[in-house]
Formats: structure tokens, C-alpha cells, sequence
């Protein structure tokens, strides 16, 4: 079947092709090896992180002489996904990943899984034993396809060398087309010695894929009807705008309807910050009016969100009088969580394109949306609850000030990476985010771990650009050790580390629903050992002299009135990486919230303070 | 609690069905049955599934099923515009006193006998569940020694045939 001529038109991987390499004419005899490299070449991989191990020996020959694919050595597998999954965030393109057989791959699990529910084009190469080991429990053998199957999108096992360039070509055409996400492509060690022939562009052969990105024009024309005759209408904007790169798209629909905007965690950047119909964002710790609108609304044009459990909060009560219109080009998404009234599958960016076009054609018959008592409304909740936080009364650092001052003092294109806790909701909510693929995170796996790695990526894919990684002390002991990967590869990354000596998000549950025992969530020394007040952060390990070790600047700050002149010591250096440990106070809470399990309509805005909308009789 | 017969065609490549199995445990979706055999076409297998869904609409079993890249398509055919089918064998207890009565049911349900022994008979049936069902209460009290079942198969009934468009989409990628 592969032998034969074929007139069939086959989309090439989107991002990758275009003003891309040229086919080659020839046909160049080489290893199996050779040939993944130069296929990995000819689809544009600038950049792999990984580590090599026996399966995957080959490949590192001829990866050696390839002027195109920089491959950077990290310390940890786990390190290299994330750091391909931080280049993919920050660059749009695919993040490639290698390790070896067994552990090597394995230790990719992580940030598969993490990819997956981020929906990242990542694609992850692995060494496989020889095939005819395959089976026999052979040393450093696992069966990572079995292993990634429900974590990735798609994956390949390679035993025939024949297969390699194809292969690749299909991998990255999966990863970056459609939904994006993870492919896994386990090459065996046979098909990498073997002699085999590569040609460009391969035969791809992929009839059970076929995305579909073009919205239905009834189902476009029918939303921009709704849009018209609603009252509270709520854009709900997920990461799937951040993906399709409709950011310029999305701004203009939404001055043209004039509806409030609210952005999830992973669509930070898709809409300004500063934007005045920008609500914040929604959720278990969104802003009060953007989790009221929601509440309150009677229309979510929803593009490219899938109705998380993060957002929605108890799903029975969630946007109770809300028409919904569902934009995604994953149909699975649509109905999963909740029911569509217009279901509209396709890419975000054509989706919001016919949506200008058909919310202008009601406009000009006449029919426009009045939201003036909508805006009024959300004005209200937005005066009286905005975000904020207090300063401690001791004087010792705020954590959300720290964060803070850092979105103040660095360039406007800066990229910020965050760990998962309470640190990474103060970067949601404390740092301006204006731009697409400014703000990286972990948001479905909620990865601890993920900021030092993710930053990595991101700004050995955009060297140009001011890369801050805000961290936990907590996640920062999973992954620092990549520290020593930027230090020697000239990867200068900025690292906050938000020390407040606890696993704070956990530690504030614990505070807020388990009595204030605090079980296991203590990280520092504790108050007797030094004699200092309870929040004194973690001292062991001493990140400062950590991180020197590592072959970083290493800065400390605990007093407020150091901060901006740290933060700024920091700003200036640009050719190591710098990590900052800011001993921050250890009470500080996410606020406003709604507890895990409950409706949005009883969000906090802080502990003990329950939002009035005017709808408490008593009151 | 209802059921639902889909067919779907995948490509006939290694752990097709581990991705499928795999996909309904991993989301919860319940197999009454599971059939798996290659068609016409020796690159695409058909996989039967009997499922079994409570308050998950269909749609989603049908919806995460096609995004694994291997599916090709997937038809929900209703019992009244298909016909479905299964096998059984089923190793009866028969002595000379019995045989005859088990006989005459076989003759009953159109079954065959396929294997005689002094001490039990061995029958084949195909039918629907309810008619292979039916037929299995009426030998039970002679005593079953041994059961095996297919799982259902199914094609829709006139002249069209669900894999025309697929094997066509696959011959132009060929």
C-alpha cells in the first residue's frame, strides 16, 4: 500500500512548512539514526532537550553534526518535557523532547501527561530496545506506548527504519494541527543502526485524522443572533484562542459587541489585562465580578474553554441562566461538561472571524445588544470587590507584593512561567498580562515542578526576551537541578522563588478545612529550631547558596524595602541565571475563592466575606 | 440504562484495541460485548461494540472514540435497520434418556448439534441475545457443563454498506 503513487492532497504540519525547507529531490542512503535526525531537521526542530541512554544511542552520533538541531542536555527527562512544553508555549512551535528506553522514558511521563491536559504540540522521541528484545523484559525495557497511551494524543512504535522520516513528519503534523497535544514516537535501536534511504518530503498516510476548522455557518450565524438579542452575554475565553493565535481576532469581536471578557488560566495574555471590558479571570480563584458574570449571565460565547471543574465549581449551579454557545475544535469538548446550544466546531481564529462578520450583519439590520444595565452591574462588582491583598502586620515580605513589583519592574514582553500553589494564582492575578504567550503554566495537571524547566524552554526559544520562572519553595526543590542545564548552556532565566517555608496552597486548605492541623505541609525548620517568628521560609536547603552552586546569581530579599531593588539587580543581569529567594510571610491566602465542591455562587471574595449582589433578602 | 450496537472501522495496526479498550476504561464507558474481525479490505478491521450507557450521552463514547487517529469511522446501528447476531457453543449434560428433548430444542431454535458424546451434546446457535437467551433457559435444567459466547456482530440491512466511503478515503491515501 505505501509503494503506490498517490494524488491524495495531505496538509503538511502547519506552523512548521511555511517558508520552510524545500523537498529533497534525492534520495540520501544513511542510517536509521541519520535519517530521524535529518527528518527532525526537515520539520523545523531547532531545538531538543533530552539525555541520551543505550536505546537512544544512535541518534546522539548524528545529532553530534546537525548544524540545524541544537540539542540541549538537561539534568533530569522530566526537565526536557518541560522544557519543550515551555518552548512550545512561548514560540507556537513544537517542543521536542528525547530520552532513552525505560527510565529515560518513564521520567517522561510527567510532562506528557502535563502537555495533554494543556493541550501543547510536543512531540517526544524515545529509544526502544532492539525489536526482537521487544516483550522479553529486557534491560531498560517499558512499554512507553502502553504507558502514554491515554496521555498523548497519538504514539508510534518504529521497528522498521524505513518508517522513521514518515513517521516524524506524521508525529509533528498530530502534535501541531487540530487540538494540539503530545505525540510519542518509541524508535527501536535496530531501526537506528540499520541501513535504511530518506527523501522529503515522506508519503504521510493518516486517513483517520482529519480535523475540522472551518465553523458551520448556521451555527456561526445563529450565536451572532443570541449575541444581538442577550442582555448579559459573557465571551468565556479558554487557551484554545491562545493556540489558534486569535488574539487580534478576539479583540475585535469583542469591541465590536462590546460584551465583557473573561479569560481562563490558560488564556492569560489572550486579552489584555488593562483592557476595559476585560473582567479577570474565572474560577475557584477568579476575580469576584468575571466568577459573578458567569453566574449571572444569560449567554457564554465560549471559544476554545472546555468548561474545566476549576471554572465551573459545583457544575449543577454553574451559569444557571446562561444560553451557551461552544466554540472548540475538539467536538468531544462540546456537550462533555455541559450541553451546547450552539455547538460551532472549529479553530478559534475562523470561528471568531465569521463571528465578526455575521455580529456585523445583525448589527447592520439593526440588531444590537444593549448591555448598558449589564455593564452597570459589573462595574459595581468590580469597584467593590476588586483584587488586592493586605500587608502583613510584622512588616516581612507579602507574597503578592513581591509578585507584583516583579510584573512592574520587567519588560513589557516578559515571559513568566509558574510553579502550581498559591504562587502561581498571585502571578494570575498580579501581573498584567497584555500579550499571547507571555504567562506559562500548568494548568489541567497542576505539575508541580513545572516553572524552572517550562522557563528553560521558553527562553532557549526566545533568547531575546526577559524569562521569569515564579516560583514555590516547594516546587523549586522538584526541579531546580535544571538550573545547572541554563547555567552551562547560556540560558539566563530569572527565578522567584516565593519562600514562605510551607506547601502553601495545601496549607491554606488546611487552614481553611482542616482545623489548622497542619499535616506534612511544613517545609522549613520550624519556629523552635531557629527562634525566629513561625514564617522564617526555608532554609534548608539554603537556596541562595543552592543556586550558586548551580552557577547562578543568587540574590536574598526579606525586607520590603529591598524589593524593588532587588528585583531590579536582577532585571540587569543578563548572562547567568539569577534566582531570588524572597522570604515571604506564610499566612498570606488565596483570595477571593470558592471552596472545592461548591457552587460559584458562593464565592468568597475574602475568608469570611461573601459577596453582597443585592440578592440577600435579610440584607 | 441502555444499549447501543456501534460498528467502527479502524486501521488494521498494532494495539488498535488496547487504544480502544483502554479508552473506554479510562472515561468510564461500559462494554456489554466487543467483536473484532478484518473486512473486505485486509487494511481495516470492524470492531462491534455493544455499550452500555447510563447518563453519558452516546455522543461522547462516539466522540472520543474518533479522536484515536487509528478510527476511521463509526456508525450506531439501531436494531431495526440492522441485524445483529451472535454465537454460541454450549456443552450440554445428555444421556440416553435426555438426548432427545435436547434434540427437539435444538431443532427449535435452529441450532446444530456438533458433537455427540454418552454423556453430553455440544450445540451450536446463532441469533440475536434474545433468541440465543431464550434458548439457553429452555437447556438449562439438563445442566450446562460449558458455556462460550461472541460477542455481537452486526451489518445494516439494503444494499448500502458503511465501509464503501472509508475504503475509499483509504485507497486515495494509499
Amino acid at each position: 500500500m505505501t509503494e503506490q503513487a498517490s494524488g491524495a492532497h495531505h496538509p503538511q504540519p502547519r506552523a512548521r512548512n511555511a517558508g520552510g525547507p524545500q523537498p529533497t529531490a534525492t534520495v540520501e542512503h544513511v542510517t536509521g539514526a541519520q535519517s530521524l535526525i535529518r527528518a527532525l531537521e526537515e520539520v523545523g526542530a531547532d531545538t531538543v532537550f533530552g539525555i541520551p541512554g543505550g536505546a537512544i544511542l544512535p541518534a546522539y552520533d548524528p545529532m553530534m553534526d546537525s548544524s540545524k538541531v541544537r540539542h540541549i542536555l538537561v539534568r533530569h527527562e522530566q526537565g526536557a518535557g518541560h522544557a519543550a512544553t515551555g518552548y512550545a508555549q512561548a514560540t507556537g512551535k513544537v517542543g521536542v523532547c528525547m530520552a532513552t528506553s525505560g527510565p529515560g522514558a518513564t521520567n517522561l511521563v510527567t510532562p506528557i501527561a502535563d502537555a495533554h491536559m494543556d493541550s501543547v504540540p510536543l512531540v517526544a522521541i524515545t529509544g526502544q530496545v532492539a525489536s526482537k528484545a521487544i516483550g522479553t523484559d529486557a534491560f531498560q525495557e517499558a512499554d512507553i506506548c502502553g504507558i502514554t497511551m491515554p496521555i498523548t494524543k497519538h504514539n508510534f512504535l518504529v521497528t522498521d527504519p524505513a518508517e522513521i522520516p514518515k513517521t516524524i513528519a506524521e508525529a509533528f503534523h498530530i502534535a501541531s494541527t487540530g487540538r494540539p497535544g503530545p505525540v510519542l514516537v518509541d524508535i527501536a535501536k535496530d531501526a537506528l543502526q540499520a541501513q535504511t534511504t530518506f527523501s522529503w518530503p515522506p508519503h504521510t498516510d493518516l486517513p483517520g485524522y482529519r480535523p475540522v476548522t472551518k465553523p458551520h455557518a448556521k451555527q456561526i450565524r445563529e450565536a451572532a443572533r443570541l449575541i444581538a438579542e442577550s442582555k448579559r452575554p459573557v465571551l468565556y475565553v479558554g487557551g484554545g484562542v491562545l493556540k489558534a493565535g486569535a488574539t487580534a481576532e478576539l479583540k475585535v469581536l469583542a469591541e465590536l459587541t462590546g460584551a465583557p471578557v473573561t479569560t481562563t488560566l490558560m488564556a492569560l495574555g489572550a486579552f489584555p489585562d488593562s483592557h476595559p471590558q476585560h473582567v479577570g479571570m474565572p474560577g475557584m480563584h477568579g476575580s469576584v465580578t468575571a466568577v459573578t458574570a458567569l453566574q449571572k449571565a444569560d449567554l457564554l460565547i465560549t471559544l476554545g474553554a472546555r468548561f474545566d471543574d476549576r471554572v465551573t465549581g459545583k457544575l449543577d449551579s454553574f451559569a444557571p441562566y446562561a444560553k451557551v454557545v461552544h466554540a472548540d475544535i475538539d467536538p468531544a469538548e462540546i456537550g462533555k461538561n455541559r450541553a451546547a446550544d450552539v455547538p460551532i466546531v472549529g479553530d478559534a481564529r475562523e470561528v471568531i472571524a465569521d463571528l465578526i462578520v455575521a455580529v456585523q450583519a445583525e448589527h447592520d439590520a439593526g440588531h444590537k445588544g444593549d448591555y448598558s444595565a449589564w455593564w452597570k452591574d459589573l462595574n459595581r462588582w468590580r469597584e467593590t470587590y476588586p483584587l488586592g491583598y493586605d500587608l502583613p502586620d510584622d512588616g516581612s515580605l507579602s507574597p503578592q507584593q513581591v509578585i507584583e513589583r516583579i510584573g512592574r519592574l520587567a519588560p513589557a514582553d516578559t515571559i513568566y512561567a509558574a510553579g502550581v500553589g498559591q504562587h502561581q494564582m498571585w502571578a494570575a492575578h498580579f501581573i498584567k498580562y497584555e500579550q499571547p504567550a507571555t504567562w506559562l503554566n500548568s494548568g489541567g495537571a497542576g505539575t508541580m515542578g513545572y516553572a524552572v524547566p517550562a522557563a528553560m524552554g521558553a527562553k532557549a526559544g526566545q533568547p531575546d526576551r526577559t524569562v521569569w520562572a515564579i516560583d514555590g519553595d516547594g516546587c523549586f526543590q522538584m526541579t531546580n537541578q535544571e538550573l545547572v542545564t541554563c547555567a552551562l548552556n547560556n540560558i539566563p532565566i530569572k527565578v522567584a522563588i516565593i519562600n514562605n517555608g510551607a506547601l502553601g496552597m495545601v496549607r491554606q486548605w488546611q487552614t481553611l478545612f482542616y482545623n489548622q492541623r497542619y499535616s506534612n505541609t511544613v517545609l522549613h525548620s520550624g519556629p523552635e529550631a531557629d527562634g525566629k517568628q513561625p514564617s522564617a521560609g526555608t532554609r534548608i536547603p539554603d537556596f541562595v547558596k543552592l543556586s550558586e552552586a548551580m552557577g547562578c546569581v543568587a540574590l536574598r530579599c526579606e525586607d520590603p524595602a529591598d524589593l524593588d531593588k532587588v528585583i531590579e539587580e536582577a532585571n540587569a543581569i543578563n548572562d547567568r541565571p539569577v534566582v531570588i529567594d524572597f522570604i515571604v510571610h506564610e499566612d498570606a491566602q488565596v483570595w477571593p475563592m470558592v471552596a472545592a465542591g461548591t457552587s460559584n455562587d458562593e464565592v468568597m471574595a475574602a475568608r469570611g466575606v461573601r459577596p453582597d449582589f443585592g440578592d440577600n433578602e435579610d440584607d | 440504562m441502555s444499549k447501543h450496537t456501534l460498528s467502527v472501522l479502524v486501521e488494521n495496526t498494532p494495539g488498535i484495541l488496547a487504544r480502544i479498550a483502554a479508552l473506554f476504561s479510562r472515561r468510564g464507558f461500559n462494554i456489554d460485548s466487543l467483536a473484532v474481525g478484518v473486512t473486505e479490505h485486509p487494511d481495516i478491521s470492524r470492531i462491534t461494540i455493544v455499550v452500555s450507557v447510563e447518563s453519558l450521552p452516546l455522543e461522547q463514547v462516539t466522540k472520543q472514540l474518533n479522536k484515536l487517529v487509528n478510527v476511521l469511522k463509526i456508525v450506531e446501528l439501531e436494531p431495526g435497520s440492522a441485524i445483529q447476531r451472535e454465537l454460541v457453543l454450549v456443552k450440554v449434560r445428555a444421556d440416553n434418556e435426555t438426548r432427545s428433548q435436547i434434540v427437539e430444542i435444538v431443532q427449535l431454535f435452529r441450532a446444530k448439534t456438533v458433537d455427540v458424546s454418552p454423556e453430553a451434546v455440544t450445540i451450536e446457535a446463532t441469533g440475536s441475545s434474545e433468541k440465543l437467551e431464550a434458548m439457553l433457559k429452555m437447556l438449562e435444567p439438563f445442566g450446562i457443563k460449558e458455556l462460550v459466547q461472541s460477542g455481537t456482530i452486526a451489518i445494516g440491512r439494503g444494499a448500502r454498506s458503511i465501509t464503501d466511503r472509508s475504503l475509499r478515503a483509504l485507497d486515495r491515501s494509499a
